[in-house]
């Protein structure tokens, strides 16, 4: 990308872009023509064989050509013109308009969250709302609670964590374990998981937070991995690759149950119809206040000594050191708070699924939350949670593309792309934006105006 | 003894494995300082074209050399892996050079997604089965019905990785591009103001490490004789505790950190339960790191105030 | 021998109550000695300036103090004003900022760069300000007690950008800051610590000379107040002469002179170290001063 600007930049010939075109099309020939060209597939010997599909290279190798050539001589050259134009100052309104958005998005969302379900079975009925409020409203409020629980650790200390799904792991596996073996309840289980993966972030944090750089990340990583192997094969405890299921469902503080065959069970009580859309409801306001919890104590601490403490070891662990910060601790609660919420989410999850096995906490879950943090702009709360909501609700509605069958034919299986667009969409967001949506950060503590620090003075840790 | 002689074989071959594709992590890390995510899924795409190729020559175009096709495969998987990582480098991770240090490793981490998944796609998500090649064996030692031996393969994968490792080191240390790319190592800004092309040998040395990644594909079909696209993850996690344990950014360190997990991960498969293999292998690197956080021969970092 | 001997005549009182005292201090790493038998005296309520050519030593004895790095040999005493007293080659770094009350800045500056001055500032009393959150837990429940302790630190921190000049630019990220202004605020910083010791690391180092006059006027406030000792070094000789009461240099890691500024500037060794005169030659001077003091005085 960067040779388009050298070799034939905003004046380049249009000459120079086609053989540069050419030169890409040749590059994709070479990767694309093997690998999509020759498709390997086991007769009914059980033999590999080749079938071959020179159209679909044709096609692709032509849209790299197309490509390549509309960005070198149209794209590039617009966007550098773009750069170079003087941007006239914002002007009075601007400024006041974007500050009204500022402070106005917040409340905005969180309204539209709470009544979110209630709209949804307004316009689909509880049936049709089922999907909207479960795999994307909870799925979704999941990934905010542990962007924002890992938002502690990588966005505010700086420590890159890329093994935060052993706290998830350790959340879910403590109700699931603790609920199935002695029947204790949620509302018992939930502060117990969240202590149980604080103490597993205290005792894994203490060695390694002398670690600097991507030591700590690899670390990290480790013993998420360690974590998943164990669970994988302590198979007396956790039932190995299996996993656990019929997990209890949580019931409504006590007083009502979700399950069908209680006789307290929520839509008997009141009379209603039978329908799981009561559980997923509620289900779904209880992410959401855990999720703003997590949010407030986020908030709150940040205005506190340990909030700035963290930020400033993201920015220079040893001037912190020269100003008396026991830096050890200090990197310890970062990372024991993250895994608390971490564990909050998992023992919910544990709840929501009914079912738990090692499967769910692989390195991808771990790569995706920090790619949410990343994304969202590290430290910045509402970006974490835009974040979530593009990545993980713009891949389940990739599952909605079931319309495409029409185009490409039944064979056509859409979901199978999710993933490979997910990949690209992490990819080229990170390419458009490197500091994330939101990268500014606003100041946690003002003499006379509360101005936001531009994202270029504000250092990413070395954690 | 048996026991021990066949573990030892089988733990070098492993390790030659891990430590070819480590030489890419920590190549990449040395020279601009990033964690490359997908090189483990380079390191399965390579598989998956030396799978292709050798299936073309053996089956469609009828080469009955085993040796000359494996050969042919080889250099052919080197070239078109390391145009691969040329075009992945240029896409995804140059644009972010110099700019936020944790935006390529999410650029990188978004990449490995997308090799597994577009391998998964375009050639089917079931295993990818070769008929046995060079499935002879030596017995070295044999007692109490317990043989320990070694095969064609092995030897091969030995072979193989001594005479690449050796050209490779003649061409880091002896040649141009070596020099160009410890000067790049130790500055990079200072390189390009002594005319050193910054951007031709960070390229250079992706299709490097994507070369060598390739070697370890191919040898890595050889010796399983079975591909699959998640195939990636494993060994390029291993690879990069390897690249680590050695202390990341020194070459011999990572060879040397890939023969050790190999060793590790077989000898604890030997002798005590092969369900925690990777467990031990895990355990280890976070040991060495919190005790020697540089890793075995890395130049330690100096604390500077 | 004899530049000793000389300035043994006169007085010393920065040895009568001495807030720090080096003793027999060596740092070694691996084969080379950076700092060697280094012994001198801080004392209270002083300036005191350590000089010497560039790779004496000099940013290692201030790692040495701050902890940064640990002695291979030798002591460091530090002693309150209220008389308690701290080993501080025996204290992790940010124990000694917090018990023992040193405070520091750095050669190339350290601030925290995304955050505002003020920030800034409040996170160098982090730990009072922990104490008053009740380590965390009062201030998450939104306590008054911490509000109240927040007001006083604010107000701590104003002082000091007054002190500074800085006070405009509160609420602007310290990255933004020119040069001489983060020097300022990193001594700033250092001194919302409440120190009894602050060590400075070449505070003048790129000023132009009205920053440089700038910095001699807080230096020599910061005395006035009374309650920080200030150890300093300095590259900068209209610093080092204007303001100091007491000067010591090192050459290769060892002390080559220790006196009042007028004495170490007539001090032949100083100026053979300085401007690289051979051994022999600094003899040949030293016998000509030793005859002309004692031709001077009978």
């Amino acid at each position: 990308m960067a040779t388009a600007k050298t070799t034939s930049g905003p004046g380049g010939s249009i000459a120079g872009a086609a053989r540069d075109a050419i030169l890409a099309g040749v590059v994709a020939l070479g990767i694309f023509g093997p690998l999509v060209g020759l498709k390997t597939e086991q007769n009914m010997q059980n033999e590999l064989v080749i079938t071959t599909r020179w159209g679909l290279v044709a096609i692709i190798v032509g849209i790299v050509i197309a490509g390549r050539f509309l960005l070198t001589t149209t794209i590039w050259p617009a966007m550098t013109r773009n750069k170079l134009r003087d941007k006239p100052p914002a002007t009075a309104g601007e400024v006041a308009f974007r500050a009204r958005l500022a402070r106005w998005f917040a409340p905005t969302g969180l309204v539209f969250l709470f009544i979110y379900p209630a709209l949804m079975v307004y316009f689909l009925g509880f049936q049709g709302s089922l999907k909207w409020v479960d795999n994307f409203g909870i799925q979704i409020l999941i990934y905010v609670m542990l962007g924002w629980g890992l938002n502690i650790v990588v966005g505010l200390a700086g420590l890159l964590d890329l093994g935060y799904v052993a706290f998830y792991a350790v959340g879910a596996y403590s109700y699931a374990l603790l609920a199935t073996h002695f029947g204790l309840s949620f509302w018992l289980l939930l502060p117990m998981a969240g202590i149980l993966a604080a103490m597993w972030g205290i005792m894994l944090g203490f060695p390694v937070l002398r670690l600097r750089g991507d030591y700590l990340a690899i670390v990290t990583l480790a013993f998420g991995e360690i974590i998943r192997l164990v669970l994988i094969n302590f198979r007396e405890l956790t039932n190995g690759s299996a996993g656990i299921s019929s997990i209890p469902k949580i019931t409504f503080f006590g007083i009502y149950s979700f399950d069908v065959s209680a006789p307290n069970n929520f839509a008997k009580v009141w009379g209603l119809a039978m329908s799981s859309a009561y559980y997923k409801i509620f289900l779904y306001y209880l992410i959401l206040l855990l999720a703003l919890l997590t949010a407030f104590v986020t908030l709150r601490l940040r205005k506190l000594p340990v909030g700035r403490a963290w930020e400033a070891l993201r920015e220079d662990e040893i001037a912190c050191r020269s100003l008396g910060i026991n830096t050890t601790n200090t990197k310890l609660t970062a990372f024991a708070l993250g895994a608390m919420f971490g564990g909050f989410a998992g023992s919910f999850f544990a709840a929501r699924q009914g079912f738990v096995s090692p499967e769910s906490f692989t390195f991808m879950e771990s790569a995706v939350i920090v790619a949410i943090v990343v994304l969202g702009g590290m430290g910045s709360m509402i970006g974490v949670a835009l974040a979530a909501v593009a990545m993980i609700g713009g891949t389940e509605l990739l599952r909605e593309l079931d319309f495409l069958k029409a185009v490409f034919g039944e064979g056509f299986d859409p979901d199978q792309f999710r993933m490979l667009i997910f990949g690209l969409a992490m990819v080229l967001v990170m390419i458009w934006k490197p500091r994330g949506f939101v990268s500014a950060r606003e100041p946690t503590v003002f003499l006379t105006e509360r101005k936001s620090i531009s994202s270029s003075l504000v250092k990413e840790g070395h954690g | 003894m048996e026991i021990f002689l066949q573990q030892l074989i089988n733990g070098i071959t492993l390790g030659s494995i891990y430590g070819l594709i480590a030489i890419g992590y920590t190549m990449v890390f040395g020279i601009i300082g990033m964690v490359n995510f997908a090189h483990g899924d380079v390191f399965m795409v390579s598989a998956f074209i030396a799978m292709i190729f050798f299936l073309l020559f053996t089956t469609v175009l009828g080469v009955s050399s085993v040796i000359m096709a494996l050969i042919a495969v080889m250099i052919i998987a080197m070239v078109l892996t390391g145009l691969l990582n040329w075009a992945i480098e240029r896409v995804a991770y140059r644009p972010l050079r110099g700019s936020f240090r944790l935006a390529p490793l999410i650029s990188a981490i978004g990449m490995s997604i997308v090799l597994s998944n577009f391998i998964q796609v375009a050639q089917g998500p079931r295993n990818k089965p070769l008929p046995p090649v060079l499935s002879g064996t030596i017995t070295l030692m044999e007692r109490n019905n317990f043989a320990a031996t070694i095969s064609y393969k092995q030897i091969l994968i030995w072979v193989v990785t001594a005479v690449l490792l050796a050209g490779f080191w003649y061409v880091v240390q002896k040649t141009p591009l070596g020099r160009a790319q410890r000067a790049c190592e130790q500055d990079r800004k200072m390189a390009a103001l002594l005319g050193v092309n910054v951007d031709r040998t960070i390229s250079l040395t992706f299709v490097m490490g994507a070369a060598l990644a390739a070697v370890a594909g191919t040898l890595y079909l050889t010796y399983y004789g079975v591909v699959n696209f998640s195939d990636g993850f494993t060994p390029g996690v291993k690879a990069f505790t390897a690249a680590v344990l050695g202390g990341i950014g020194s070459l011999p360190g990572a060879v040397l950190g890939g023969l050790l997990i190999g060793l590790i991960e077989t000898f604890w498969s030997g002798y005590f339960s092969i369900d925690y293999k990777d467990v031990a292998a895990f355990s280890i690197l976070a040991i060495v790191l919190i005790f020697m956080p540089q890793g075995l021969l890395g130049r330690p970092e100096v604390e500077k105030v | 021998m004899s530049s000793v001997l000389s300035s043994e005549q006169t007085p010393r009182p920065w040895t009568a109550d001495p807030v720090l005292t080096v003793e027999h201090v060596q740092m070694r790493f691996g084969g080379l000695v950076a700092v060697n038998d280094l012994s001198f005296e801080v004392g209270r309520g002083d300036i005191t300036a350590l000089i010497g050519p560039n790779g004496a030593g000099k940013t290692t004895v201030f790692n040495c103090i701050t902890g940064f790095y640990k002695p291979t040999q030798g002591m460091l005493l530090l002693k309150h004003a209220a008389g308690d007293t701290f080993l501080l080659e025996r204290m992790p770094d940010f124990r000694i900022s917090a018990k023992a009350k040193v405070a520091r800045t750095f050669q190339n500056i350290r601030l925290f760069s995304g955050m505002t001055l003020l920030e800034n500032l409040l996170v160098a009393q982090h730990n009072r300000l922990m104490l008053a959150s009740g380590m965390t837990i009062l201030g998450v429940l939104g306590m008054p007690s911490y509000k109240r302790a927040e007001k006083e630190s604010i107000e701590t921190a104003k002082f000091w950008l007054d002190k500074t000049g800085l006070t405009a630019r509160a609420d602007d990220p310290a990255g933004d800051l020119p040069y001489g202004a983060q020097r300022r605020l990193e001594i700033a910083r250092a001194m919302c610590t409440g120190p009894e010791l602050l060590c400075l690391d070449e505070p003048a180092a790129g000023l132009n000379p009205r920053e440089s006059a700038e910095l001699n006027t807080l230096l020599l406030d910061i005395r006035q107040m009374g309650k920080t000792s200030i150890l300093l070094i300095e590259h900068d000789m209209s610093v080092v002469m204007e303001i100091s009461d007491h000067v010591v240099v090192l050459e290769y890691g060892v002390k080559i002179s220790d006196g009042t500024p007028s004495e170490v500037r007539n001090d032949p060794r100083v100026i053979a170290a300085y401007l690289g005169v051979d051994d022999e030659e600094v003899e040949k001077v030293e016998e000509q001063l030793d005859e002309l003091t004692e031709g001077a005085t009978p």
